[in-house]
This record gives structure tokens, sequence and C-alpha cells, in this order.
């Protein structure tokens, strides 16, 4: 990547260390993590099922506090960079406040900010297009369907307009088409704004897709196994998928993956 | 015709013929034609006439039909009353109970295969019931001559209350507009005040829910008479009485709603360092509204009785309690009854009005979700 | 298990112990103005010490100390006959039984019309809104015409109290009820009627276990609310025995003590009622294999 020559560091974490005391003993979520993200930077964490990729965005978030080795977001602590509005989050599942209209959902972190309810309107209408759901604005999260709200609440993390945008399989619950359509687009506003992205998913080759980094992940304890440095285009149109260089990238990635698994 | 709408109206016919039998020379015209109507209602069963007319017969078949019969045969029923009841004029009440409940039985099966909301059932059907509650009343009162110093029929207790309606009406302003309406709004409102201030305390809210409950749990309407020697026979030491009863179940509730909004949504407010209040107006509070609203309403009920009761310990010669205490030991009874209707109808307009404002509040909810 | 001691019983004791301490701070607050009335009268020297003392020591109190109202429940319970009209065993005894009784019959009431409720449509929309409305009716202010009226056609004792009580119990357990019947998931029911289960099947082999829950929630507060009801059947009637007849007589009489006393008696009983309740619930979902 070209720009990651001019930019600074996002989030430097050395020897991070969480373990999470439950009723029947110590789980170890993550153990020595090191790593370094640059600003515009588009990172994939990719691992199994428990292996602390939810852990690990909380913890840049200080939704969770680490129990040994540092963090530091935007050279600040965690907490620091939290109070200075400096990320997005889009989690796992929607979150949106039931009785609140879509426009007002995504509105939300604009009024806790403080913004003007001029900047709020249009920053509103921007990002709803832009998630694809015009029309929609005046309907509650309940009456949409799972995919569209997803959608509303990645437009609220860009409505917040943060230049770290953390996303914890925001497309899990989507189906194939519509998956698609959003990657192309998350990858589009991300050439557009060139914002930092964290980006959980299970999905190999929507990891490859998207990234310029990939990160692997083992459970138990939760490390990281491989860092894939991808080297495809800038410009990827969808059937860049079907490319050598794609599944080649693809194909180390998994590899990775069962590295972790064989470990276990 | 389900077997159940079968049963009830083969039930009814043959009440009709019970009563035309044993009856034929004693009943009155109304009461005849009455039972005319129920026996020509019990030949839709035939099947003879549905094969040989079919057009005809859906359009008797239909819930209306029913409806007619049975007001035609409850009016006639209510008109002999007086004369005594025989035997026969007991089967063309009952004849026209069953045709009422025919009535609401294929309504319902007619709204269970259409959509949306219907009116006439989630209104109409429950007054039908009303109407029956209150027709068996006078039918058994009068019918078996109950002494009305036991029972008044409810004609004699609408007659009351229209006749008293200024003693009604200052009863009414002593205890529900002063003791009730007051000590409704401290309580309620005090507790849920105090429920935001130990909500921040974490020790505070452990050790405060379990006591809380338990209190809530007791018969604090013992506190009455304390309440009354404190402060005095007015309308004071009532809503004493009822701040005290009414606190615990919201102080609870409304402790159990601050935590009601899920992790996920808090965590979602602390990405956007949402400060304390901003996360209790624009979360917690509206996520806590359901169980504020669960409280307000078992407090309405609350605060109606403890002001009534607390009346039994001392009051100024007005009030619901007062007057139903004396009332009943001068054997008014149609008095104490019109009291009661009117303590029940503040009851029931004040649960009526709190279910829709809740409705209006809390539309998200999945209970009241619709579309 | 410390560690529950300190999340859950020390909150609890801490609030416990700062009700107590309040509670004598109001004993003194609210009996000095007579106790300073009576120095003056009498125009003896009198000190803080002095105050605070006499002010717990009253006869009448305006609030009684709660060590005067505990040694007071020790006097009538533990150093009175069981057969006395002074003992306060007595007294709950016969609360107690109307209690029992009328949560009994409640109970009953309450299921039965849940069961015809779910079960039937026509049920379900021309009562529950009835059901209600039932509730908003004071019944406790009708408390002495019942009892009259039931003992005008000869009914008398336990079972008018008692009828007082399964009126407010019932309510709570039908509606609870109802909610557990309609509990089981859609997919299940669906699943039970690929298997052409019959109405009553499906009701015993689904709807009834998914209740259970519910109706043991459900009757924790009709038995507290049954408590209530009899207590209230003995006020206004004049009856002579029973907690709320204690209450009645400690007010008529301005034995606040006794008042305070009969309250006390009356939470503790609401309290062991309860857990009893509880004690049947684990039981019970311990023998159908519900884990806790
Ligand atoms: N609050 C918690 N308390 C105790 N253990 C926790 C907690 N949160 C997570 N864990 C444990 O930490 C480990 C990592 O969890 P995490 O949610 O980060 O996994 P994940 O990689 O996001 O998994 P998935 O892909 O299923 O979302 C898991 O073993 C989980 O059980
Ligand atoms: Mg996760």
């Amino acid at each position: 990547m070209t720009k990651s020559s001019s930019s600074s560091t996002v989030i430097k974490a050395e020897k991070l260390n969480l373990d999470f005391e439950t009723n029947d003993g110590v789980v170890h979520a993550l153990r020595d993590l090191d790593l370094e993200i640059e600003a515009g930077e588009f990172v994939s964490f990719i691992g199994p099922s428990g292996c602390g990729k939810t852990t690990f965005l909380r913890v840049i978030a200080d939704l969770e506090t680490p129990t040994a080795g540092s963090i530091a977001v935007n050279g600040q602590t965690p907490d620091q960079a939290r109070l200075a509005r400096a990320y997005g989050y889009v989690f796992q599942a929607p979150a949106l406040l039931s009785w609140r209209t879509i426009n007002r959902n995504i509105s939300l972190p604009l009024e806790i900010m403080g913004l003007s309810r001029a900047e709020q309107q249009e920053r509103v209408e921007r990002t709803i297009n832009l998630v694809g759901l015009d029309g929609f604005g005046g309907k509650f999260p309940w009456q949409l369907s799972g995919g569209m709200q997803q959608r509303a609440s990645i437009a609220r993390a860009l409505a917040f307009d943060a230049d770290l945008m953390l996303m914890d399989e925001p497309f899990g619950a989507l189906d194939e088409i519509v998956r698609d359509h959003l990657n192309e687009q998350v990858l589009q506003l991300w050439k557009k704004t060139g914002k930092t992205i964290c980006f959980v998913t299970h999905s190999i080759p929507e990891a490859v897709y998207l990234s310029t980094k990939i990160v692997v992940m083992s459970p138990r304890p939760g490390r990281i196994t491989d860092v894939i440095t991808s080297d495809l285009p800038d410009d990827r149109p969808l059937d860049i998928r079907e490319t050598p260089k794609f599944l080649e990238i693809a194909q180390r990635v998994r590899e990775g993956l069962r590295e972790g698994h064989a470990d276990e | 015709m389900t077997n159940l709408q079968k049963l009830l109206n083969a039930a009814a016919t043959l009440c009709g013929f019970y009563a035309l039998v044993t009856g034929i020379g004693a009943l009155s015209p109304a009461l005849l034609v009455a039972a005319g109507l129920v026996i020509a209602g019990g030949l839709r069963l035939s099947p003879v006439l549905a094969g040989a007319w079919p057009g005809a017969w859906s359009i008797v078949m239909r819930s209306q039909f029913d409806l007619l019969i049975s007001f035609v045969a409850a009016g006639a029923v209510l008109a002999a009353l007086h004369d005594g009841m025989a035997g026969a004029v007991w089967a063309i009440a009952i004849a026209a109970w069953l045709h009422g409940w025919l009535a609401v039985e294929k309504t319902i099966a007619d709204d269970a295969r259409s959509m949306g909301h219907n009116w006439v059932v989630s209104l109409g059907v429950p007054l039908f019931f009303g109407f029956w509650l209150l027709f068996f009343w006078e039918a058994l009162t009068i019918g078996l001559g109950i002494p009305t110093v036991l029972l008044p029929p409810p004609s004699m207790i609408g007659a009351r209350l229209v006749s008293s309606t200024a003693i009604l009406m200052a009863d009414f302003r002593q205890t529900f507009l002063k003791a009730v309406l007051a000590g409704y709004a401290i309580g309620c409102g005090s507790a849920v005040l105090v429920a935001i201030l130990v909500d921040r305390n974490d020790f505070l809210r452990r050790g405060l829910l379990p006591i809380g409950n338990f209190i809530s749990a007791l018969p604090i309407i013992g506190v009455a008479p304390i309440m009354v020697m404190w402060f005095g026979f007015d309308w004071q030491s009532k809503a004493a009485v009822i701040v005290i009863m009414t606190f615990f179940p919201m102080m609870v509730n409304t402790l159990s709603g601050l935590s009601a909004a899920s992790v996920m949504e808090r965590d979602l407010l602390n990405t956007y360092a949402a400060g304390y209040w901003q996360s209790l107006f624009k979360l917690r509070l509206p996520a806590a509204m359901p169980f504020i609203f669960n409280a307000l309403k078992i407090n309405s009920t609350l605060a109606l009785i403890g002001a009534i009761v607390a009346e039994f310990f001392g009051t100024p010669i007005v009030g619901i309690g007062f007057r139903i205490s004396t009332e009943v030991g001068r054997m008014n009874l149609d008095m104490v009854w019109a009291e009661i209707a009117v303590a029940a109808l503040a009851g029931s307009a004040s649960y009526g009005a709190l279910s829709l404002l809740e409705r209006r509040v809390t539309f998200w909810h999945p209970s009241y979700r619709t579309e | 298990m410390t560690e529950t001691l300190k999340q859950k019983v020390l909150p609890v004791l801490t609030i416990v112990a700062a009700i107590g301490v309040i509670w004598y701070g109001f004993t003194v607050y609210l009996n000095a103005p007579w106790q300073i009335d009576q120095y003056e009268k009498s125009a003896t020297e009198w000190s803080m010490n002095d105050l605070v003392r006499d002010t717990m020591a009253h006869d009448r109190p305006v609030l009684p100390a709660p060590h005067q109202v505990v040694v007071e429940i020790w006097k009538t319970t533990v150093q009175k006959k069981i057969t006395s009209k002074r003992s306060l065993i007595y007294h709950s005894w016969i609360t107690l039984s109307s209690t029992l009784l009328g949560f009994v019959m409640g109970t009953f009431t309450g299921m039965m019309l849940a069961i015809f409720i779910v079960e039937n449509r026509a049920m379900d929309k021309s009562l529950m809104p009835w059901i209600i409305t039932s509730q908003t009716v004071p019944i406790l202010a009708i408390a002495p015409m019942i009892i009259v009226v039931l003992n005008a056609v000869g009914l008398s004792g336990l079972l008018p109290k008692a009828l007082i009580s399964t009126y407010l119990s019932f309510f709570p357990i039908a509606v609870g009820m109802v909610k557990g019947l309609r509990s089981p998931d859609p997919m299940l029911i669906d699943l039970m009627r690929t298997y052409n289960t019959s109405r009553w099947q499906l009701f015993f082999a689904l709807r009834l276990p998914s209740s259970v829950p519910y109706l043991f929630t459900s009757m924790k507060i009709a038995i507290a609310i049954s408590l209530v009801g009899a207590i209230v059947g003995e006020l206004p009637t004049g009856a002579v025995a029973g907690l709320g007849a204690r209450l009645l007589s400690g007010s008529y009489y301005g034995q606040t003590i006794q008042i305070w006393s009969a309250l006390l008696t009356a939470a503790t009983l609401a309290a062991l009622l309860v857990i009893a309740v509880n004690i049947a619930a684990q039981i019970t979902q311990r023998m159908m294999g519900v884990p806790k």
C-alpha cells in the first residue's frame, strides 16, 4: 500500500494478555499479542470461534481491560481514545434501540456528541444512502430484516465518522449477494475516506478480498499465528476472487488456520 | 359449524321446547315470541333446510341472527322478572344466554380467519360478557327473591347511582381526587427518583433490591392505623398509606428496569463516550419503561385499596371507605354497591388509561409490536 | 461462598442495620415532645441521656423502639400459652388458616380459569378483560359486607375470610398460568401437531409442564396477597381473633406496641410463606428434572 509510507501507527499492541476469571477457572482469551496497525490499513482478523477476535476489538475500544502488556490507540490509552471519540464500533449484532426509528438510531451518536440538528440530518441522509436504506429512515428496527438492521448499524458507525472503524463480523448475518454488495461498498468507502478498518470475519474470501493485512488467530490461549500482507491491487472488482493471486493468498490463510487447529 | 356450536344451538332449542311445553298457557306474549325464535334457531341444525335453500340458510346461520334471538329472549325475561320466575322463564333465560355464547363463538371464529385488529372482538365481546353478568345478577336476585339487604339487583344499584350522584361525587373527590392521586403521584414519583439514585451505587442496589422485593410482599396496608394516628383523619393520612404501599413496588421495578438495557447497548453508548446522564436518558430510562408501567398498573389498584381501607380507621364524614363502612351498618347495601361501582369504574378507567399510555410509550416492546 | 456472602448478604445486612438505626432515631425524635412535656409538668431536670432512655420506654409511644416490639412479641408468643386469647401464635394461626384455605381455593380457581382461557378463544376474549377489571374492585373494601352477607346465608368462621383471599389470589395465578400455558415455543407446538397429538395430549405433554415455573412465580405473589386478604378480612368485621383483629384493637386503644408487633408478626409470616412456596418450587422442579 502506498498510503502506509506517509502515515503513523494507529494501533500498537505489545505483549498484550487478557485473562477472564470465570467460575470454572481462568480463560486465557489473549496471549502475548504483538500487533501494529498503520493508518489507512484494512486489517482482517480471522480465526476459529472463541479465539479472542471480539475480545481484541473490545480491548482496543476500551470495553475490556488487558491483564498485562500494553496497547496504544493513536498513541493514547484506549480510554483517552474513547473519550476523544476516536473510533466507530459495529457490533456482532445490530444493537439498534427499538424505540428509535432508523434515522434516530443513526443520529444517536451525533446527539451525544452535541452536533447541531442540521448537521445531524445531513450526516444521517448521507450515510443511510451509502448503505442503501433510503426510504426506510422512518421505520423502526424491528420492522426491518436482519440484514437491513445490520446495514443500519453500519450507517450509524459511519455517521459517527471516526478515523478508525472496528467492525465485528458485520456481515455475518447476511446472504451472499447482499454481502458481496456490501463488501464492495465498504471497500469503496475505505478507499474514498482513507479510514483505518479492523474487520473480524469467519470467511476467508471476504478477508482476502477486503484486506491489506490479514491476522490469523488460534484459540486457547488466543494468539496470533500469522500476519499475511496482501499485495492485491487497490482496485478490486468482485471477480478478482477467481485470480491465481487471490487464491494463493487464500491458501496461505487456510494453512495458517489449520496450523492453529493442529496445536489444539 | 363446529361441534361446540352445534351443541350450544341444540341445548338452546331444548330449552325453548321445554319453555313452550311447560308454560304455553302462562307465558307472556313476549316470552312466547322469544321461545318461538329460539325454536326457529334450532331449525338451522336440520340438514334438510341447508340442502333445500342454501342461500337463506347461510344468512340465518350468521352470528347476528343469534345475537337477535339472544337479546329478544333476554329482554322478554327481564320484562317478566317481577311476575315471578317459573321454570319456563328460566329455560328462556338460559336459551338466551346460550345463543349469546353462540354469537360470540361465531364472531370469534370469523375473526380468527381475518387479519388485523377487530374492535368488535376486543371491546364488544367483553362488554357483551358484562351484559350477561348483570343479566343473571338481576334475574337471580329478583327471580329468587334474594333480600336486598344481602345482594341488591343491578337495577336498584343503578337507580342509587342516579339518585345519589352528589354524595357519590363528594366521596369520589375526597378519596380519589385527593388521597389517591396525591399519594400515587408522590409514591411513584419518589420511588423512581430514589431508584435512579440508588442505581448509581452497586452496594446499595444489591442491598435494597431484595429488601424492596420483600417489603412489596408484606401486608403494608396494616400501617393504616399508624398513619391515621400520625397524619390525622383527613386525606393526608390516606395519601401517606398509599405512598408507602406504592413506593416499594415502583422502586423494585424501576431498579430492575434500569438494568434491562442489554450489555451490548451499553457498550455502544460507551464507545460514544456518552456521559452518565446521556446514557440514562437515551438508553436506560426508555429501556426501563415497560417495568415502570408494570409498577404503575399494579400501584393503581393498590392505591385505591389503600385509601379505602385507611378510611376504615378514621375519616371526616366523607369518602368512599367511610360511606361503605357506615352504610353497611345501616343495611343500605344499594348505596354500598353504588360506591363500589364508582370505585371500580375509577379503578378500571385509571387502569385503562395507563394501558393506553403504556401502549403509546412502549410501542416498541415485543408484546405490542404491530406490522 | 465468601463471594456470595460479600455480594448478597452483606449489602442486605447493612441496609437492615441502617433501617434499625433510622428507626431508633425516629423513636427518640417522635416520642420526645410528649416526654419533654412530661418533664416540664413534673419539673424534672433532664439530660439528653434521660430523654433517649425514657422515649424508648413509653407504654403507648408514637413509635415504639424495635426492642420494645421484639420484647412484646416474645412475651406474647413464648411466654403465653398457645390457647390464650393474648397469644400471638394463636392469632397468627387464625390468620394463617384462612390465608391457606383462600390460597388453595384461589390457586385452583386461577388454574381452571387459565385452562379455559387458553383452550377456548371465546373465553379468552370474554373473560380476560373482566379478570383484570375484577382487581380494580376494591374487594378489601367490601370485606365487611361479604362477611355479613355470607354470615346471613349461614356461612361463618373461616370461609368468608378465605373467600376474600381467594378473590385476591386467583388473579396472579390466572394471569401467570395463562402466560405459562402459552409459553411453549410455537415450533414445538407445530412439532407436536406433526405427531398428530390430540389437544389434551398436547396440553399434558407440553403446555402444563412449561407452565410450572410461571405457576410458582405467581404462587409467591398469590400467597403474599392471600395473607393481606386474610388480615384485612379480619379488620372491619369486629373479628375477635387474628392478626387483623390485633391491629384493629391496637388502634382502638392506642396500643402502638401491639400494632407494631402484629405487623412484624405478619411480615414474618409472609416471609415464611413465600419461603415455603420457594422450597416447594425447588422440589417440584428438581423432580421434573429442571436444572436450577
Ligand atoms: N466476559 C467474558 N467472561 C468470560 N469469558 C469470556 C468473556 N468474553 C469472552 N470470553 C471467552 O474468551 C474467549 C474469546 O472470546 P471472543 O468473544 O473474543 O471470541 P471470538 O473470537 O470473537 O469468537 P466468535 O468468532 O465466536 O465471535 C472465549 O473462550 C470466550 O469464552
Ligand atoms: Mg466474536
